[in-house]
């Protein structure tokens, strides 16, 4: 026989109807994206871990501080929910785990292939995900410092700003919701789980680590900077301890958040379209 | 277009795939049309589940496109309800359950929950539902792959390599499933590297080899152009009888085991050529070559991964 070097003419199959489901069609929009994104993140042990340790952490170290700090008076004009700075610091590190999973999971597990095929549109995957992520975090992170809040006080008294008070809660928590966003980015464009990570926690401590060790005098302007531009800097302030004079405001900072998160998930729009998966 | 108004039909035209170097898929271009199950089959490593994957959209073609119901993948609304497709075994998050698994893919495309305990009835996975899918066997995960693809109740189907990791039991299951999907009208085109596989299962084939269409017929027009027959003959006179043969103008291949194979002239014909030069035969057998070394015939010069060691010598 011979191989056939051109293949034989396509013939329509005659007589079958295409079919027809019974199922009825309705559009899929945002919202059922939103549903699906809600199963996924609450289907996995990860968020639980995640999340759970998160919560442990701020509510655990703040409290254990305020226990062990009982007889020893608080500088003047700091307020003793500051304390809870610690715990949220910690805290952050499960958060930027469960950003980067919620993403880099799916390409690590081929699961990315299913949910595409099931919504084809990548920017309503990634929003959809994003939006789940924030809120959920937010939410969750709120409970923790509210918790650790009261609990300090309890324990040492003393009074506190009510913008103190907001911003050890509602401030922190955004702020902290915000960083796991940009996790969620960084996976995004990462797709490695373990890569984003490393990233993320590079992002976290290296501005802070490298201002230490520059001590000399021409490079003064710069230290001062990653000082009081450092992710933990910029969370400390909203505890009223900047570790700078000209460094910015709490708000600022979240505004400073928003703006790079904005940035890091506008290319993750951006490139995911061109990009194979 | 005409084609594209068929509701079910695929139209790929062209399709190109570079990476770097390498081209993977070249200007592939066929129908699968809606009623009957078309296999699509190829050694591995030729291209099938990069075509597939350019189906969907989830990869993007050098050139060419793809075209469902008239449309691009991407521009389908609600595509579980138009196209349902089981990739890899694989191809979901390992933690979950299976009906967590189904109930987030239903939820992306408006799907009643209702349908969820539905589809993992139909796949017989109703008692692990809850279980997390890491733990399941390949072919619970195939199972699970395959209520994915019928979440929507969809007109096409598409299967990569479905059979992949199933007991017999279950081979003989999905092999009734894509065929009573088909006679309700369904399109379903499946992927295998198995030729046997596909002559149980489709009735259109499409046959590609390092990217490039090889053939695209319907099954019997492939068995019949593709079923090579041929007459075997032994004898202990081997020599004299390929003397007698060449002589007579017939071409004989030496086969193994002292073997000779005789393409294009009957078994009788031989019978008595043998006869007349009194040359004794052990063996006088007419054979027909299965689709297996028809498929391997066709995939020859294509086939990627060459294990270097032939039983038998290479017949052309």
């Amino acid at each position: 026989m011979t191989t056939p070097s051109t293949p034989a003419p396509y013939q329509q199959h005659p007589g079958v109807p295409g079919y027809v489901s019974p199922v009825p069609l309705r559009r899929a929009t945002l919202l059922d994206a939103l549903a699906s994104e809600w199963t996924k993140i609450r289907s996995v042990r990860s968020t639980i871990w995640t999340l759970g340790v998160m919560v442990v952490l701020v509510v655990g170290f703040g409290a254990l501080i305020a226990l062990a700090l009982r007889s020893v008076d608080l500088p003047e004009g700091e307020s003793p929910v500051s304390l809870g700075f610690v715990g949220v610091l910690l805290g952050i590190i499960p958060v930027i785990t469960l950003g980067v999973m919620t993403i880099a999971s799916e390409y690590g597990t081929g699961m990315i292939r299913t949910t595409l095929t099931a919504c084809p549109s990548r920017a309503r995957v990634l929003a959809a995900k994003g939006i789940v992520f924030f809120l959920l975090t937010f939410a969750i992170t709120l409970v923790a410092t509210a918790l650790v809040s009261a609990a300090i006080s309890g324990i040492l008294g003393g009074s506190t700003a009510g913008s103190v008070w907001l911003g050890a809660t509602v401030g922190v928590s955004a702020y902290v919701a915000l960083l796991g966003l940009l996790a969620l980015g960084v996976g995004s464009l990462v797709r490695h789980s373990a890569g984003a990570i490393t990233i993320m926690i590079g992002v976290v401590l290296l501005p802070l680590v490298m201002a230490l060790f520059m001590m000399s005098e021409g490079l003064r302007d710069v230290q001062q900077f990653l000082l009081e531009y450092s992710i933990p800097s910029q969370l400390a302030i909203f505890y009223g301890t900047p570790m700078g004079e000209d460094g910015p405001t709490g708000w600022e900072s979240l505004g400073l958040m928003g703006a790079l998160v904005a940035l890091v998930l506008g290319l993750a729009f951006l490139v995911q379209h061109k990009r194979d998966v | 277009m005409s084609a594209s108004s068929v509701a079910g039909m695929i139209e790929v035209s062209g399709l190109t795939k570079r990476y770097g170097e390498k081209v993977a898929v070249h200007g592939l271009s066929f129908h699968v049309s809606p009623g009957i199950v078309t296999g699509f089959l190829g050694p591995n490593g030729a291209g099938k589940s990069t075509t597939m994957r350019m189906m969907l959209d989830l990869d993007h073609p050098t050139t060419g496109r793809v075209r469902i119901d008239g449309k691009r993948y991407a521009e389908l609304r609600e595509p579980l309800k138009y196209v349902g497709a089981l990739l890899d075994a694989k191809a979901l998050h390992g933690g979950r359950s299976a009906y967590h698994h189904l109930l987030c893919l239903a939820q992306s495309n408006g799907i009643p929950a209702s349908r969820v305990g539905e589809v993992l009835d139909v796949v017989g996975l109703t008692a692990v539902a809850n279980k997390r899918s890491k733990n399941f066997s390949l072919g619970m995960g195939q199972r699970l792959g395959i209520a994915a693809a019928l979440l929507g109740d969809p007109e096409i189907l598409m299967f990569d390599e479905p059979v992949n990791g199933l007991d017999p039991e279950g081979i003989h299951w999905i092999r009734n499933l894509m065929k009573s999907l088909a006679a309700q009208g369904r399109t379903v085109f499946v992927s295998s590297h198995l030729m046997s596989e596909m002559a149980l299962t489709a009735d259109h084939l499409v046959v590609i080899g390092q990217g490039r269409l090889l053939a695209d017929t319907s099954m019997a027009e492939f068995i019949r152009t593709n079923s090579r027959s041929y007459v075997r003959l032994r004898s202990p006179q081997q020599e004299q009888l390929l003397d007698v043969l060449h002589r007579a103008g017939i071409t004989a291949v030496t086969a193994g085991h002292g073997a000779l194979e005789v393409d294009g002239v009957g078994a009788e014909e031989l019978g008595e050529l043998a006869a007349r030069h009194q040359i004794v035969l052990h063996e006088l057998s007419p054979q027909q070559a299965s689709l297996e070394e028809a498929f391997m015939q066709l995939t020859a010069e294509s086939v990627e991964y060459h294990a270097h060691a032939q039983p038998t010598e290479w017949r052309t």
